[in-house]
C-alpha cells in the first residue's frame, strides 16, 4: 500500500491530465508525464456498464502506483446518477487527493458531496477533512453560481469549466480568438479569486490544431488561470513553459521580497525596489513567482 | 462469496486481464492463458487464487486471459467479475476489507 501524504490544498496545478481510469494501460505510468495534477476519470470516459469496473481498478491502481509528487485527483460521476456516492466511498478509502464534482451548478451541489465525503472519511478511517475537493461548471447555472460554489467549502481548492458541455449549451462552439467562452472564463475567474481559490481553464480537444492550442493557452495565462486541464501527454510541455516566470520577472520577485523582509526589520512599510514603489501588498504575488519558478526549475534560493 | 451466475470483467487490450467465472462444484478450477506466460505465469496463478481465497470463494471456473497486466490490475479484474457474479458490483464494496 501507498500512503499518500496530506494533500496541499494550494500548490502549483498548471497542468491537470485526464485519464480514463478503466484502461489499465494508461493509469499505470500515468505519472511519468511530470504533469502537475492526473484526473482519473470514472465520469463520461467510462461506460456505463463499466462503472463498476473503473472503480475496482482505481482503487487498487490507488493502493499500489507510487504517484510520487503528481497529485491524484478523480472525476466522480454526476450527483444526477446512480453512480456518485460509490464513487466517493472508493476515492476516500484509496485516498485521493481530491476529488472533482462533475456538473456542479449550486453550493448545495457541494454541500451534498461534501458531507458524503466526510461519512466516507469516517467510514475508512481517514482523517476528516483530508479529501480536497473542486467543481467542474458545465452549465450556465453553474457559471452564474460560480461564487457560490467557489466560496462553499474549506475543502474547495478550485474551480474549472467545461467547455464541450458549456458551449453545447450556449448553442456555440470552439472560436480561435476565445469569444464563445470569455464571459464564462471571466465570471469563473472573478468567483474564484473572489473566493481565493484556484481556476483552470477546459482542455483543447482538436489535437491537429497546434496553432490553435497555443492561442489558447496564451490566452489562458494573459487571463489569469493558474491552468489548463488537458487530454494528451503532449501538450503538457507548452502549458509549462507558458506559465513559468521569465527571468526578469523572477529577479524581480526575488528582490521584492528580499526587500520586503529586511524593510520590515527596519520598521519600514513602503519604499521603492528599481524605481517602483514596493509595500507588503506585494509580497503573495512576488511569492508566488518564486515557488512557480522553483517549480520549473528556475529558482534555486531559500526565500518561498 | 458463492459464484452465482457467469461473469466476465476486463478487456483484451494491452495491459489488461479478461477474467471469467462461472458456478463450479469442484473446488477452483483455473484455466490460464497470457502472453507473458513463460516469464510471470506462476505469479499470475498465484496472485488469482490468493484473491479468490481472500474473497472467500470456494467452487469457481475461473478463465483468465492475460495481455500482461500488472498484480493490480489482475485483482481488480478478479474481484470484479466475482461481484458480479453475485450482483453486488454497484454499490457498498468493503474497500479496505476483503477487497485490498
Amino acid at each position: 500500500m501507498i500512503p499518500r501524504p496530506k494533500p496541499e490544498r494550494f500548490r502549483l496545478r498548471r497542468t491537470m491530465m485526464f485519464m480514463n481510469a478503466q484502461k489499465p494501460g494508461l493509469i499505470k505510468d500515468a505519472y511519468i508525464y511530470g504533469c502537475d495534477s492526473i484526473m482519473l476519470d470514472l465520469e463520461d470516459a467510462v461506460a456505463e456498464n463499466q462503472k463498476d469496473a473503473a472503480r475496482f481498478s482505481l482503487y487498487h491502481a490507488l493502493k499500489t502506483i507510487d504517484y510520487g509528487d503528481t497529485e491524484v485527483i478523480v472525476r466522480i460521476n454526476g450527483l444526477d446518477t446512480p453512480h456518485w456516492r460509490e464513487d466517493i466511498r472508493v476515492c476516500v478509502a484509496g485516498g485521493v487527493d481530491g476529488i472533482r464534482i462533475a456538473k456542479c451548478e449550486s453550493a448545495q451541489d457541494v454541500h451534498t458531496v461534501e458531507k458524503a465525503v466526510e461519512e466516507a472519511e469516517r467510514e475508512f478511517g481517514a482523517e476528516v477533512g483530508r479529501t480536497l475537493l473542486m467543481a467542474a461548471l458545465e452549465s450556465p447555472k453553474g457559471v452564474l453560481n460560480a461564487y457560490e460554489i467557489c466560496s462553499a467549502s474549506e475543502r474547495m481548492f478550485g474551480v474549472a469549466i467545461s467547455g464541450g458541455d458549456f458551449r453545447k449549451c450556449m448553442q456555440t462552439t470552439p472560436q480561435h480568438n476565445g469569444i464563445d467562452m470569455l464571459f464564462a472564463r471571466g465570471q469563473m475567474l472573478l468567483a474564484a479569486r473572489a473566493s481565493g481559490i484556484q481556476c483552470f481553464d477546459t482542455v483543447f480537444t482538436d489535437l491537429d490544431d497546434e496553432e490553435g492550442f497555443r492561442a489558447e493557452v496564451f490566452q489562458n495565462k494573459a487571463m489569469g488561470f493558474d491552468g489548463k486541464s488537458l487530454i494528451n501527454p503532449k501538450q503538457i510541455r507548452f502549458v509549462h513553459e507558458v506559465f513559468a516566470p521569465t527571468e526578469k520577472e523572477v529577479i524581480q520577485a526575488e528582490k521584492i521580497v528580499r526587500a520586503i523582509k529586511e524593510n520590515a526589520e527596519k520598521g519600514l512599510g513602503v519604499f521603492t525596489v528599481d524605481g517602483k514603489m514596493i509595500d507588503i501588498a506585494f509580497l503573495p504575488g512576488a511569492e508566488r513567482t518564486l515557488r512557480l519558478a522553483r517549480a520549473c526549475g528556475m529558482y534555486e534560493g531559500d526565500l518561498v | 462469496m458463492e459464484i452465482l451466475k457467469p461473469a466476465i470483467a476486463g478487456t483484451l487490450e494491452s495491459s489488461d486481464a479478461q477474467v471469467t467465472v462461472e458456478p463450479g462444484q469442484d473446488g477452483i478450477e483455473l484455466s490460464l492463458t497470457s502472453s507473458v506466460m513463460n516469464q510471470y505465469g506462476r505469479q499470475i496463478k498465484a496472485t488469482v487464487l490468493e484473491t479468490l481465497e481472500r474473497l472467500n470463494v470456494q467452487h469457481v471456473r475461473i478463465t483468465v486471459v492475460d495481455k500482461g497486466a500488472l498484480d493490480c490490475t489482475l485483482k481488480a479484474r478478479v474481484e470484479c467479475a466475482v461481484f458480479r457474479s453475485c450482483g453486488q458490483s454497484e454499490e457498498n464494496i468493503p474497500w479496505g476489507g476483503v477487497v485490498q
